[in-house]
């Protein structure tokens, strides 16, 4: 229907003055207030009112793009809720084909010559391994990009020094949980540095009322993942940016003695009885179950990412407040997990990639469009999302939680990748995990957890 | 304007349309093809007949056996020999690999004890149930009972025996662990189950024993139901004890049965999987071969060690098999 009428109201444009009187009485039983106005851009095309912002992607009525992407409903009908305008005034189609089975299948159909327009990637690894078949970015979209995002989200998007794709939404993972009620019962105040982390953590063991963290790792066949975040994002705090992508990338040993320090410095709190009660039990306590002790009260802390907000208010009865609430019972929210020093503010996080594999107008307008600050406002509007995109307005992102977070990415003196995303499968998705889960369970040692991580890397 | 992205999308019902008008057109397809063979057959001669007789019936038969069973074989083989990415030839690696990395030599270890207890348990629990119950008035309802585990999935029986060892660390928090409960309303002091290596792999193995256990039951009871009650009687008369008439006359009995159900539960046994998965995820020194295998090559991407361990699986099958296969075969004749 969109094209039709957008063709119709591109030819009565061009033709007779009359065609405006037309125009008005076709349109008038929709939408009256804009009614039979239409304004030429300097290109020539015409565009009906209220579009004057899509005019950069005019004369691409009638196509159909498909964006293939892990996200499925109920997020995905806000992504499409959110591309109704641009849809209406470009008169392209967007298809959306969310399906739990991405990351299986986008090799398949690449392969098999039926590579969708776009794709959402929801890992930088994943899209390196496409380079061969991905078109790269166009002067437009690396033009958009650089001014929109910092340089870090730009490189996770460029496999084999070709920029290819651009950053969509973001994900924060340095966050710790609590209790606004429960800390102003208390007096204790918010920690802004590793120090003070832990001194905070001896004051509250030594009241005793409350368990200072609660960490839980168990996650069925991917147990551990937890406990990898935790050295992630200590990684990116005791050694500097350069050390974690020689970590990540495998140009430093696992074994290394910088490493070393961080799963020292993990141990303080993960490994100590006095923080976190039975330490072996960490292994059996599903991530969700250990936020759950921030919300009944049976302990202080826990550092786990922005999506555990989601969990906590479905399955244990939280409300997420700002840290101003302090009289809300079961009110939970987050402060930023401390650097070393209080001007020392790395992120680690995640976010997804929208790659094009055809090269067509009307698909490089879509990429495009998805990396304007226009678009990233009126998508986190609608809620429940957010993106590293600086010309995302605060003021757009309703829920507390997310809304610190970009705060956090914008801010960012750092912001790194989750890197078990990023180093080969064999130890992110195996060995990582696995030995991270023994270092809990079975008081295996840092030297030796090290050690058979650093023999399973395909060096 | 609003309403017009809706009309590029398809609605459900046409979705539904679509797939409906393709299955119409492979029912037709395939009745085009049956309706052709009939055809053949009918102009066919007598000696033609018989020998499109085997080619309808083995032909089939034979072409799924290639793609599913023999084709992946070869290409395992041929992949256990190859690197994680499966480009280069790498010889015996990935079998050095698995016999000589410790936390695979406890995969390995594992495996062996559980196919040693699991069905050695299962069989004599079952077989003393099945015993018990023989001469019993009204089995039925014990017997239902017992059997009901095995209608539940591997993962659905892992999910509810996690709870059965569920550990709570917090002692403000109610536990929700029947064992750990058991254990206190006793006076102990509960463990947390799932993490104290070796024993907790006896835990899992309890669950699949709880599994096992009614088919072993059910299959031996059906057996003792066919040792004549004559010859029960003969021993009786002759004055064997109950324990000699069950080692001397019953168990010889049923003997081809017994080894049956014992061959059936160790293969079941090498191949377990969901229990371990679901339980602890193989972690805390509890993981076994197909579990390892199945994070070897589908999570951790090496083709090559994950087709290592699948073939290490199937050579050590492979003599079960052939035990029961022909168990089977001379149980047939004796009839």
């Amino acid at each position: 229907m969109s094209t039709l009428r957008s063709r119709f109201v591109a030819v009565t444009a061009t033709a007779m003055a009359a065609s405006l009187v037309l125009a008005g009485c076709a349109a008038s039983d929709e939408d009256t207030t804009t009614a039979g106005s239409t304004t030429t851009t300097d290109s020539g095309d015409s565009v009906a009112a209220g579009c004057e912002a899509y005019a950069a992607y005019a004369g691409n009525e009638g196509a159909e793009v498909e964006i293939y992407t892990t996200i499925i409903d109920p997020e995905a009908s806000l992504f499409i809720e959110s591309f109704v305008e641009f849809e209406d005034c470009t008169g392209i189609t967007i298809n959306w084909n969310g399906t739990q089975e991405f990351e299986a299948q986008i090799a398949v159909r690449v392969e098999g010559g039926t590579a969708p327009d776009l794709a959402i990637f929801p890992q930088p690894g994943l899209l390196a391994s496409f380079s061969d078949s991905l078109v790269p970015a166009d002067a437009d979209l690396t033009a958009s990009v650089d001014a929109n995002y910092t340089p870090d989200w730009k490189t996770y998007g460029t496999a084999d020094g070709t920029f290819f794709a651009a950053p969509l939404g973001a994900n924060v993972k340095s966050f710790v949980w609590y209790s606004p009620k429960t800390f102003a019962d208390n007096g204790w105040d918010i920690p802004t540095t590793w120090a003070e982390l832990l001194a905070l953590s001896d004051t509250i063991a030594a009241e005793g009322n409350v368990q200072p963290w609660c960490v839980g790792i168990e996650s069925g066949g991917a147990t551990g993942w937890a406990a990898t975040d935790w050295m992630e994002d200590l990684m990116l705090r005791f050694q500097d940016g350069e050390t974690y992508d020689a970590w990540v990338d495998g140009s430093m040993p696992f074994n290394d003695p910088k490493v070393a320090e961080v799963i020292a410095e993990a141990g303080k709190i993960i490994k100590n009885p006095d923080y976190v009660g039975n330490v072996p039990a960490i292994a059996t306590t599903s991530f969700s179950a250990g936020g759950a002790g921030v919300v009944d009260g049976s302990c202080a802390m826990h550092r786990q990412a922005s999506f555990l907000g989601g969990i906590l208010v479905g399955d244990y009865g939280a409300t997420i407040v700002t840290p101003a609430d302090t009289d809300v019972e079961g009110g939970i929210t987050t402060f930023y997990f401390p650097g070393v020093s209080a001007d020392n503010k790395p992120a680690l996080g995640g976010g997804e990639f929208v790659g094009r594999f055809t090269d067509s107008a009307a698909a490089a307008a879509v990429q495009h469009y998805l990396t304007t600050p226009e678009w990233n406002n009126a998508k986190a509007a609608l809620g429940g999302w957010f993106s590293a995109n600086k010309g995302l307005d605060t003021a757009n992102v309703a829920d507390p939680v997310n809304k610190v977070a970009v705060e956090i990415l914008q801010n960012a003196t750092l912001f790194r990748f989750d890197g078990s995303d990023v180093m080969p499968a064999a130890v992110g998705a195996g060995t990582f995990w696995t030995e991270m889960t023994a270092w809990v369970a079975e008081d295996k040692s840092d030297k030796a957890v090290l050690d058979a991580i650093y023999a399973s890397w395909p060096y | 304007m609003h309403f017009s992205f809706l009309a590029a999308r398809k609605t459900p019902w046409e979705i539904i349309g679509e797939n409906f008008t393709l299955l119409a057109f492979a029912l037709l397809a395939f009745g085009g093809v049956l309706v052709l063979l009939f055809l053949i057959a009918g102009r066919a001669n007598v000696r033609a007949q018989e020998w499109l007789k085997y080619l309808v019936f083995l032909v089939p038969a034979l072409l799924l056996l290639l793609v599913g069973l023999i084709y992946p074989t070869i290409r395992t083989i041929i992949l256990s020999f190859m690197d994680a990415k499966s480009e280069n030839f790498v010889g015996f690696d990935n079998y050095v690999w698995a016999f000589t990395i410790p936390e695979i030599l406890i995969v390995l270890r594992n495996t062996a004890i559980w196919v040693f207890l699991v069905p050695f348990a299962s069989t004599s629990i079952g077989l003393a149930i099945a015993y018990m119950t023989d001469r019993m008035k009204r089995p039925t309802v014990i017997k239902s009972l017992i059997f009901m585990p095995m209608a539940i999935s591997f993962v659905g029986a892992g999910v509810i025996w996690r709870f059965v060892y569920y550990f709570e660390p917090n002692e403000n928090r109610p536990d929700l662990g029947l064992l750990s409960t058991i254990v206190k309303s006793f006076g102990g002091t509960p463990n947390n189950w799932m993490l104290e290596a070796p024993w907790n792999t006896f835990f899992l193995i309890v669950v699949m024993v709880w599994i096992q256990t009614g088919f072993a039951m059910v299959v031996l009871s059906a057996a003792m139901k066919n040792v004549p009650d004559e010859i029960v009687e003969a021993a009786m008369l002759d004055g064997a004890s109950p324990l000699n008439r069950f080692f001397r006359v019953t168990m010889p009995m049923i003997r081809a049965t017994l080894v049956v159900v014992l061959t059936t539960i160790i293969i079941a046994t090498l191949k377990v999987f969901d229990i371990v998965r679901t339980m602890t995820g193989g972690n805390f020194q509890t993981n076994v071969i197909a579990n390892e295998m199945y994070s070897q090559a589908f999570r951790q991407m090496n083709y090559g060690t994950g087709s290592a361990l699948a073939i290490i699986l199937f050579v050590a099958i492979i003599p079960v098999i052939i035990y029961n296969v022909r168990q089977l075969r001379l149980e047939r004749t004796e009839r």
